[in-house]
């Protein structure tokens, strides 16, 4: 039964948009929309709009292992509706444990049944990392391991597509000690093209984005060094930040309760992330363009960083110094380094005036008889 | 008073020290105070208060302004200074500062004795009297080419994504290896105490040198001269550079 549902010629995603009961206008918004979103010019939405109209949905498989479903969650929020609607539903359809549907062996069947079927066409979408300690034993689905179902799943794969910091680069369960040994898609899977969308979320509008751009042009889109899209990741929260003028002038927030931060400032010396992070935070906002961390008062916490929760406290600029406790920074761990110094120094300088008592006292009678051979 | 104890000294004066070397050093100096003060003002800015709008003044601006000029221009002295050791005087070589001999290791460990732990020989002080750098120094030096180095990666791999020109773009790379722009810039400031523990110590040292073996070594850095016991002058003769005293 479920192979028959398969048989069955896939609908464009502009059929399924009238299907659903939008019409032109609405679908031509969200192509405009998605357009300036994966960074294209006006004169690319007819190319946007054709591509929708014409091609056939992509056949998506979206994996779940370690993870909380945010990235999920924030892209079925995604502003415009019709991105849940057509882009999720139809995702929906191929799998993805959260939101299908089917359940236990059905669920395991479509599994099964997309990834012969689609057999080098699908998009492989990852949400969170695999386990490799204990044999990947500590996330298992339907009896296999999270490593064993990404394995099968990718080796058809046209593309990869980790979402979110949990597979771009380990989120919070790869955090020292890391017990499960939480391991990115990327250090995993290999001579697969990966795109790397990571954020704690990543924004919803960006994950819409980049499927459409695998839609639109069927290539990934240009990505960066670290693999992520260059469209959403090239700048930092830091340069498109509306506060960044606060902290040009050097006007800066000292705690969350002063005047400071009353009056909008800077939130760099109470532990913005922001110049270190590379998303779109700033421009596309979160929430349908509401607002985004900062705008809210609370700094960038760098979610969408590598190891952004072991490279230093949220509400600091300081970064521990490795190896001498959580409290110490570069700055005191310098200091005491200073003082240890100093002594040294004046230890040796004392020290000089007893074990080179000889020469330095040669050196002054040799000066000073100088001195005295000549006329006064 | 006449002469008892004492046996005069007849000094050579020495070129040690070429023009190039000399502004090469003092400019160095220079941009890495700069560097240090606006570094540590960028890694943790001052609690200004004030009722001006932030139109009107630009401090941070500033302070990142002073780093970057200062920056480029200790790149490029650093440039000119490994050039400079291909083609300056003996002194100036790269062979003073990077280990190639058994001799260079033998004469740090005298140097180590001798100026460091203050070990005398039969009851009588020792003396290492080098001409240009001792081999110990030379290596210390050796060491801050590759803090150097350190700065120069991390420090352009973070201005990358703010500058447009190639140069700086030559080291997008390093953030990436470093997994990201956060922990690059804690190596950055790491990195930087040790030009502060190293200007600390060289200092007292040319002191040191000065003090004890008389011979000009504060100066030297101005005028380019040491003067040097015609004694020890002798000696090194055959086996200029890297002089080892047995």
């Amino acid at each position: 039964m479920d192979n028959e549902m398969l048989e069955v010629k896939q609908p464009t995603y502009y059929e399924e948009v009238i299907r659903k009961g939008y019409n032109r206008r609405d679908f031509m918004k969200f192509a405009s929309m998605m357009t300036a979103f994966i960074g294209l010019e006006k004169s690319s939405i007819g190319q946007v709009a054709k591509a929708m109209e014409t091609k056939p949905r992509i056949p998506i498989i979206w994996l779940h292992f370690q993870e909380c479903t945010c990235c999920s969650e924030s892209f079925i929020r995604s502003s415009h509706p019709m991105v849940a609607d057509i882009l999720l539903d139809m995702v929906s359809l191929d799998y993805t444990e959260t939101l299908m549907a089917a359940s236990g062996i059905q669920a395991e069947q479509s599994l099964k049944n997309t990834m012969t079927k689609y057999k080098g066409e699908y998009i492989l979408c990852v949400e969170g990392s695999v386990p490799l300690a204990a044999d990947g034993v500590y996330c298992m689905i339907g009896g296999k391991t999270s490593m064993q179902i990404l394995d099968e799943a990718a080796a058809g794969a046209k593309a990869v597509i980790a979402w979110g910091s949990c597979a771009s680069n380990g989120c919070v369960q790869s955090a020292k000690p890391n017990p499960t040994q939480a391991t990115p898609i990327h250090k995993i899977i290999k001579g697969k093209p990966i795109i790397k969308v990571p954020g704690c979320p990543p924004i919803g509008e960006v994950m819409a984005g980049v499927i459409v751009h695998l839609l639109t042009f069927g290539t990934i889109p240009e990505l960066d060094r670290i693999g992520r899209p260059k469209a959403f990741y090239s700048k930092r929260v830091h340069d498109t930040c509306y506060r960044r003028p606060y902290f040009d002038a050097g006007l800066f927030v000292e705690t969350f309760d002063d005047e400071s931060a009353r009056k909008g400032y800077c939130l760099y010396k109470v532990g913005c992330k922001g110049p270190t992070t590379y998303n779109a935070c700033g421009v596309m906002k979160w929430n349908g363009g509401t607002s985004y961390p900062i705008q809210s008062g609370h700094g960038c916490i760098g979610c969408s960083e590598e190891n952004y929760w072991d490279n230093g406290r949220l509400y600091d600029r300081a970064s521990a110094f490795a190896g001498f406790g959580i409290e110490s920074d570069a700055d005191s761990i310098g200091k005491i380094a200073l003082g240890a110094t100093a002594v040294a120094i004046a230890g040796h300088a004392v020290a000089t005036n007893f074990g080179k008592k000889n020469s330095i006292h040669d050196l002054e009678n040799e000066g000073k008889e100088s001195e005295h051979e000549l006329p006064s | 008073m006449a002469s008892k104890l004492l046996h005069i000294q007849r000094l050579r004066r020495v070129y040690v020290w070429e023009l190039p070397v000399r502004l090469y050093h003092w400019l160095n100096a220079l941009v890495l105070v700069a560097l240090i003060v606006t570094g540590f003002y960028i890694s943790n800015p001052l609690a200004i208060q004030t009722q001006r709008d932030a139109s009107n003044s630009y401090i941070m601006g500033w302070f990142r302004y002073i780093h970057f000029a200062a920056a480029y221009l200790f790149f490029f002295n650093f440039l000119f200074r490994i050039y400079w050791g291909f083609v300056g005087n003996k002194f100036a070589n790269w062979n003073q500062f990077i280990p190639t001999s058994k001799r260079f290791f033998q004469e740090m460990w005298t140097v180590f004795k001798i100026d460091i732990l203050m070990l005398k020989k039969n009851g009588k002080e020792q003396h290492h009297l080098s001409i240009g750098h001792n081999a110990m120094a030379g290596f210390i030096y050796f060491l801050t080419f590759i803090a150097f180095l350190v700065q120069v990666f991390t420090g352009f791999g973070l201005y990358a994504a703010m500058g447009g020109w190639w140069l700086p773009n030559l080291f997008s790379w390093v953030p990436a290896m470093f997994g990201g722009d956060a922990f690059t810039r804690v190596v950055h400031h790491w990195a930087m105490w040790f030009f502060i523990l190293f200007a600390v110590i060289h200092v007292y040292l040319v002191f040191y040198h000065d003090y004890v073996e008389g011979r000009g070594e504060i100066s030297s850095m101005g005028g380019g001269w040491k003067f040097i016991e015609e004694e020890v002058f002798d000696k090194n003769k055959p086996q200029t550079p890297n002089p080892e005293k047995k």
